[in-house]
């Protein structure tokens, strides 16, 4: 059956901007305004505003809520201090990915996780199912009220800053705090998914239309401008960033994708514990690499990887990174051709074109570290 | 609404023709150029090779997606468009100048009789997505 798109409750404004609207993961998003290769340049050079509404949202608290958080997910929840996220994993009892996700501390006993649009009720069932029997751990599936606008670029941080009743520039990188944007209440979170630096800013539904209105008028001069998703994926892909369904999903495991740094061997059980341990001590089959073209041809998602001729690989992501000039991709290879520097090619429409393994990310990253 | 020159010939993929002497210069119009977006690469035919009506004569690729080109009419590629190579952005902004991809010499002068003027063109896209 085919489902009716949801919208989030930016919509009408966008189809006012003259974006063009796609189907996203159930969704109906703008895929750009005016051109995806003028938004990333605007992301990278000021300030870009991002409808991320769609993205789930869940709240889960009690006294058990850090057990069952440390059951489900990949990273430490024992080293997350309040005021601080933690990008982590959901993963199978076989290793394989279930969704990657952003976990904030919001107090002792509380806490959110962002999960992706087209995985919300996957992820729901999956974290509640898996913790049914926990009674001291309470979920809320907030998404539906919840909105997200992520305002990234170098004059985020001096945009935000001027609709907030608190100094956004003490907020460190990957920390949080609650404050007051445009009149309305939000919880400011310095993170985001496009290298530069940035705020992504979660509010309740009814005031996301002011809020966005707001900073589209306070950025005007700064060159402030809304952003569709086709620029958020080259902004991501020229940093490395997995993209859940393309270079993640359940057949692929933390280590392969170089996602290792998210894991906790050491914290003790959790989902998947096992599996990722054995791909670990015995090292991946394949690895996700960084490819550049030698010409501009687009190797995209299942494309073959080629060495000598030989398939040894597939591309999960591939684009024009706009930042860099060329064209570039991800893809999964065997781990004897993974090393930066192999030579390798990519089969595009039955022509091997020339590719080259090259350390990621693409474009030097240029969030805020310090506070 | 579209630019659509009159003095040119469409086909229903969105390609244009223009007779020049005996010869039809091809690009892509500035619908499929906006409906594309930002063009980042365009794989063309050599000269000499030969082009056949209605079939793939290249393709080109924008950041989200891969498209082919189809011939207006048939006969021999006689010109390429080089400077596509190191500005395709220029299928974006001029698809009607200096954007155009090659110039064929036509093996049968009744195909351009099957293409369709400006004001087809202009009620072919009316009737809706493409």
């Amino acid at each position: 059956m085919d489902m009716p798109l949801k919208r989030t409750p930016l919509y009408g404004i966008h189809v006012k901007a003259g974006a063009r609207m796609v189907p996203f993961g159930g969704w109906e998003m703008p895929v750009q305004y005016t051109s995806i290769v003028e938004e990333h340049r605007a992301v990278r050079a000021a300030v870009g505003l991002f409808d991320v509404s769609h993205m789930g949202e869940f709240e889960v608290e009690g006294p058990e809520a850090l057990a069952a958080l440390q059951h489900l997910t990949t990273n430490d929840v024992g080293a997350l201090e309040a005021g601080q996220v933690q990008y982590s994993l959901l993963c199978y009892p076989d290793g394989g990915i279930v969704d990657d996700l952003t976990l904030y501390r919001l107090g002792p006993e509380r806490f959110m996780m962002t999960v992706n649009a087209a995985n919300i009720d996957k992820d729901w069932a999956w974290v509640t199912e898996r913790s049914a029997t926990r009674r001291g751990a309470r979920w809320r599936n907030v998404s539906a009220q919840t909105a997200l606008i992520a305002v990234q670029g170098p004059r985020a941080e001096a945009l935000v800053g001027r609709l907030a009743d608190r100094d956004v520039a003490a907020i460190g990188y990957y920390r949080f705090a609650a404050g007051a944007v445009a009149g309305g209440q939000a919880l400011i979170s310095r993170t985001g998914y496009t290298g530069e630096d940035g705020f992504e800013l979660y509010v309740g539904a009814a005031d996301a239309m002011r809020l966005w209105q707001a900073l589209l008028d306070a950025g005007a001069g700064a060159g402030a401008r809304p952003i569709g998703l086709g620029a958020r994926d080259t902004l991501r892909l020229e940093m490395r960033y997995a993209l859940y369904g393309n270079d993640i999903d359940q057949t692929t495991n933390p280590i392969e994708a170089g996602l290792g740094w998210v894991v906790k061997l050491a914290k003790g059980e959790f989902i998947g514990r096992e599996a990722i341990e054995r791909v670990k001590s015995e090292g991946p089959r394949r690895r996700l690499v960084g490819l550049e073209m030698a010409d501009r041809a687009v190797a995209r998602h299942g494309y073959p990887v080629l060495k000598d001729g030989q398939a040894i690989g597939i591309v999960t992501s591939g684009s024009y990174g706009p930042s860099v000039d060329k064209s570039i991709a991800l893809a999964y290879v065997d781990t004897a051709h993974a090393a930066v520097g192999t030579e390798l090619g990519v089969d595009i429409r039955g022509q091997a074109r020339p590719a080259r393994a090259v350390k990621t990310p693409f474009h030097p990253p240029r969030v805020k570290k310090a506070p | 609404m579209s630019n659509i020159p009159t003095d040119l010939r469409y086909t229903r993929d969105h390609e244009w023709a223009k007779r020049e002497g005996g010869n039809v210069r091809v690009g892509i119009t500035h619908y499929a150029q906006e409906q594309l977006g930002d063009v980042v690469f365009v794989e063309l035919p050599k000269v000499g090779a030969k082009a056949a009506q209605r079939q793939s004569f290249g393709v080109v690729e924008s950041v989200k997606a891969v498209s082919d080109l189809y011939a207006p009419v048939s006969g021999e590629v006689v010109e390429v468009n080089a400077q596509l190579g190191k500005t395709p952005e220029l299928v974006n902004q001029d698809p009607y100048g200096r954007g155009w991809m090659i110039v064929i010499k036509p093996s049968n002068p009744a195909e351009w009789d099957q293409l369709l003027t400006a004001k087809q063109y202009e009620e072919h896209l009316a009737q809706g997505p493409h």
